[in-house]
């Protein structure tokens, strides 16, 4: 290609071949292109370029279907970068490939508007190429139109992913080897093939007779836009004279003869409308969804008040603001009165295996301890660790600010099994405790410095019906061997946690049990033994 | 309100219901540990708030979403972690170069490379100087507490708006993953008009969303023009928070998570008569440098402390510019230093100074 010269091409016979030298002006476009800065009344492409006659059939498609106001125009990168030079409609310009991005975002903020992304193959095909399956097979109803003229033309003609076999450019100079650089990508094929797309051809700027083909292929385009159908997508065979060094008029007959035979023009694609089903998604108000205690008040502004504490009252319906007002009065008078805790800082260590209910538990405390008015942090093992099966986390109960959530020495570890024990049993502050999910100690295990109550919680659980409930059963111990907490409290945040009654039960009997083991063995002043039960 | 109308909350899905509560509702976003909770959040609250929550196919895709809603005039935001992040910078700097608010979390974890998913503070460099091409600021806020996750995601939302520009949530695997009470005060969010907007309508038909200037002086003037805003940025934007801020020998400085660990490590050295105090900065860029150089003026040695190699105590050395010795002390990797290995750095260092 790069051997043969440019003959010179009067206007007549550009036009006798078919070409679109049109001086009649599209009223989508602007005026004077005044973004350009310079020489206002032409557009920056090359003599014989197809952007320009896609450009022309775009906008007569647009101003026919009266789009112009509707319309948002996404630029690429490449040679097309500026259309919005001429386009006068609303205009986002984009980073390299990620225009059907861009559009998707576009499009999801106005879904009734006409969003168009406007790539080059380079673009689309290459860098963008995620991009562009992805708004396909979502079904973003946007349209695309890709202009395919196989190089890389802002660039200075690199190979592009459509450049045919044997086809030299700048960075295929032996012309394309599939062994080294692969197939061309056929786009219209690769999209047609996924489920989502809704209109999907290849027409070619080769001749009049395909330019009437691709002024049709985008006027339809558009319009399945219009009417909310789906994706659509025109690729456009097109000439790019500058790179491939040749006049107009061979341009056009390359794409003829040489890229249609590749890329074989077709209406791959043109579904009718049918309606998919969609889950559908309950709305509510946003106070409910976050959570937020007050209301919003207003005239007319019925609200649905959800307190934190309010599990009995979770089943109302709307509420005014008048009997919301009254609801928090209720509920302040019923609150849980602060306990006066016997700490300024508690610190609770517990640890496991996966699935014993370990940042559960955590939780649990943490939000009792909220319920009591203390501060309180939660902090949880997470990630791979918890894959390996074992899991921890930290709660932090504070009457003042909480410094770190990290805690050293807790004053309190729970071991659910023997690994978290032999792991963080050394930790603990001196004097503390440690409730161990076991009857007794592993035969070899130190004396540690800190008390240890060994209760086989597990067993406990299982024999109420449910080994789920062991953490339950550790938080009764906890709460009946240390008086962190209050047990109302425990009741109140197991009511709103657990919505099954059945499982409220199981539960609650847990709670009891952890509490009795620690009242019946602990209490009647047996001495911690590290061999055996700690009563 | 009473305290026990608080709710228990993940620091991630604060920022969620922080978003929300400022009027947020479009999230485009991508998994990854330890942000994924963020997008879980999103799929969850948004679309039954009437909002937008879309899984990307990359980060790359997800920025670039955002990139297009904020250009057509939504309060849009996305968040993820070092990896995504550093896909990202490309769309975050033509964000910055087209002047288009959004809000974008960092929940940082260990890296480079892959690294893992511990809590770090080593994107510091990557969100506080730009990381992407080109001349740009991000405003930066580094949240503490959960209850901060999401009261900064509110106030990020109202400055990227303020100065049309990305806001940046930057918080650790940490953070983001703890539980702490958490107050939401119902408000109507104060959405500005965006009158240069993208909306498919007549009046905004004129607009343009661009980040290209081929032109040299165009350029020029359009960065003058940036940095203009973040001038104006940084003498009005600044927040931190002091702690025993008097009579300091040493001070500590340190933000996110680790501001936590030294505060309980002043206290520590306060209760053994060491002179300690705090300087947290929540906003890292624009940076507390006026209020550190001031602060360095009381106190005879600064120490940084961050979960990473050394970022932040470049702009610390930069405000104190030589008045005192700035000397750090860092943790990696995902580790973080408990409050016992900060005080015997505290003690180290004081008692150099006698
Ligand atoms: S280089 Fe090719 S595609 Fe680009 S403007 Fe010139 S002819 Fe058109």
């Amino acid at each position: 290609m790069a051997a043969e010269t440019k003959p010179d091409v009067k206007e007549s016979e550009i036009l006798a071949a078919g070409y679109q030298v049109s001086h009649s002006k599209s009223p989508l476009f602007y005026e004077k292109y005044e973004r350009k800065g310079e020489l206002q009344g032409q557009t920056h492409y090359c003599p014989g370029c197809g952007h320009g006659v896609a450009h022309k059939l775009i906008a007569e498609a647009l101003a026919d279907l009266g789009l112009q106001d509707k319309t948002i125009f996404v630029s690429p990168v490449g040679c097309s970068v500026f259309a919005y030079y001429y386009f006068d409609v609303g205009n986002v310009q984009v980073a390299h490939g990620r225009a059907p991005a861009g559009a998707t975002g576009i499009k999801r903020t106005h879904p009734d508007k006409i969003v168009i992304s406007y790539q080059g193959d380079g673009d689309l095909a290459a860098i963008g190429t995620a991009e562009i399956i992805h708004a396909a097979n979502r079904g973003e109803k946007i349209t695309v139109f890709f202009v395919n003229n196989a190089i890389y033309g802002m660039t200075g003609g690199q190979m592009a992913p459509t450049t045919l076999v044997g086809q030299r450019s700048t960075t295929s100079p032996w012309g394309r080897r599939p062994s080294n650089e692969g197939f061309p990508l056929h786009m219209a094929e690769l999209i047609s093939g996924l489920e989502a797309p809704v209109y999907v051809e290849r027409v070619a700027l080769s001749d009049n007779k395909n330019v009437m083909k691709a002024r049709k292929a985008i006027h339809r385009a558009l319009e399945i836009q219009r009417d909310g159908i789906g994706f659509s997508f025109v690729e456009i065979l097109s000439p790019c004279p500058t790179i491939w060094a040749k006049d107009p008029v061979e341009a056009r007959k390359w794409v003829a003869e040489t890229m249609i035979p590749n890329f074989p023009l077709n209406v791959f694609k043109d579904k009718k409308h049918e309606p998919v089903e969609n889950a559908v998604v309950p709305q509510r108000p946003v106070y409910e969804v976050l959570e937020i205690s007050n209301a919003p008040v207003g005239p007319d502004a019925p609200i649905q008040s959800i307190p934190a504490n309010a599990h009995d009252a979770s089943d109302q319906s709307i509420n005014t603001p008048a009997e919301t007002a009254k609801l928090e009065d209720i509920n302040a008078a019923s609150a849980p009165r602060p306990h006066v805790h016997h700490f300024k800082e508690f610190e609770v260590k517990v640890a496991g295996f996966g699935g014993q209910g370990v940042l559960l538990l955590g939780q649990l405390i943490a939000e009792m301890g909220m319920r009591e008015r203390l501060e309180v942090s939660w902090l949880p093992s997470y990630g791979p660790e918890m894959r390996s099966g074992s899991a921890h986390c930290h709660v932090c109960l504070s009457k003042e600010r909480i410094g770190s959530p990290v805690i050293s020495h807790p004053d309190v570890l729970i071991a659910l099994n023997e690994i978290s024990l032999r792991k963080f049993a050394a930790q603990v502050a001196p004097g503390g405790l440690i409730l161990y999910n076991r009857d007794r100690l592993p035969a070899d295990f130190p004396l540690p410095q800190a008390r240890i109550v060994c209760l086989p919680a597990s067993e406990i659980a299982d024999k109420l019906g449910n080994t789920k409930a062991t953490n339950i059963v550790m938080l009764g111990a906890l709460l009946e061997e240390t008086e962190c907490l209050l047990l109302e409290t425990a009741d109140d945040v197991l009511k709103t946690k657990i919505k099954k009654v059945a499982m409220l039960e199981v539960n609650r009997k847990a709670l009891a049990a952890g509490r009795e083991f620690i009242d019946n063995y602990v209490r009647v002043g047996a001495v911690s033994q590290p061999d055996g039960f700690s009563y | 309100m009473g305290a026990y109308m608080r709710q228990l909350c993940k620091g991630n899905v604060a920022i969620v219901k922080g978003a929300i509560l400022a009027g947020c509702r479009s999230y485009y976003g991508y998994p990854i540990t330890p942000a994924s909770e963020i997008a879980e959040a999103a799929a969850l609250y948004m679309p039954q708030v009437g909002g937008t929550f879309l899984q990307a196919e990359s980060e790359v895709a997800a920025i670039n979403m955002v990139y297009g809603a904020a250009g057509a005039g939504a309060r849009v935001m996305t968040a993820s972690s070092g990896p995504g992040l550093s896909l990202m910078q490309e769309g975050m700097s033509y964000l910055a170069g087209a002047e288009l608010p959004c809000v974008i979390v960092d929940i940082v974890r260990g890296g480079p490379g892959l690294g893992n998913i511990a809590p770090e503070q080593s994107d510091y460099f990557a969100m506080v100087k730009g990381g992407g091409h080109g001349c740009y600021r991000n405003l930066v806020l580094a949240p503490a507490s959960v209850q901060e996750m999401a009261d900064l995601t509110v106030l990020a939302f109202e400055l990227a708006d303020k100065y049309r520009n990305p806001a940046v949530v930057m918080a650790d695997g940490y953070i983001g993953q703890m539980m702490e009470p958490l107050d939401l005060e119902f408000r109507e969010p104060e959405i500005p008009e965006r009158p240069w907007a993208v909306k498919g309508t007549p009046e905004t038909r004129k607009n343009l969303i661009n980040s290209i200037f081929l032109e040299p002086d165009a350029l020029e003037e359009h960065i003058r023009k940036l940095e203009a805003k973040y001038i104006r940025a940084s003498q009005t934007e600044v927040r931190y928070e002091t702690f025993e801020a008097d009579d300091a020998e040493i001070l500590l400085v340190g933000y996110g998570i680790t501001s936590r660990i030294l505060r309980s490590a002043v206290e520590m050295a306060r209760r053994e008569g060491l002179k300690a105090s705090l300087l947290r900065p929540i906003t890292l860029w624009p940076f507390p440098t006026q209020a550190i150089a001031e602060a360095a003026k009381k106190v005879q040695k600064i120490l940084v402390v961050e979960l990473s190699n050394g970022q932040m105590v470049e702009d610390v050395r930069l405000a104190v510019n030589g008045k005192v010795p700035v000397e750090f002390y860092g943790r990696t990797g995902g580790n973080v230093p408990s409050v016992e290995e900060i005080h015997s750095q505290v003690m180290q260092r004081v008692l150099a100074l006698a």
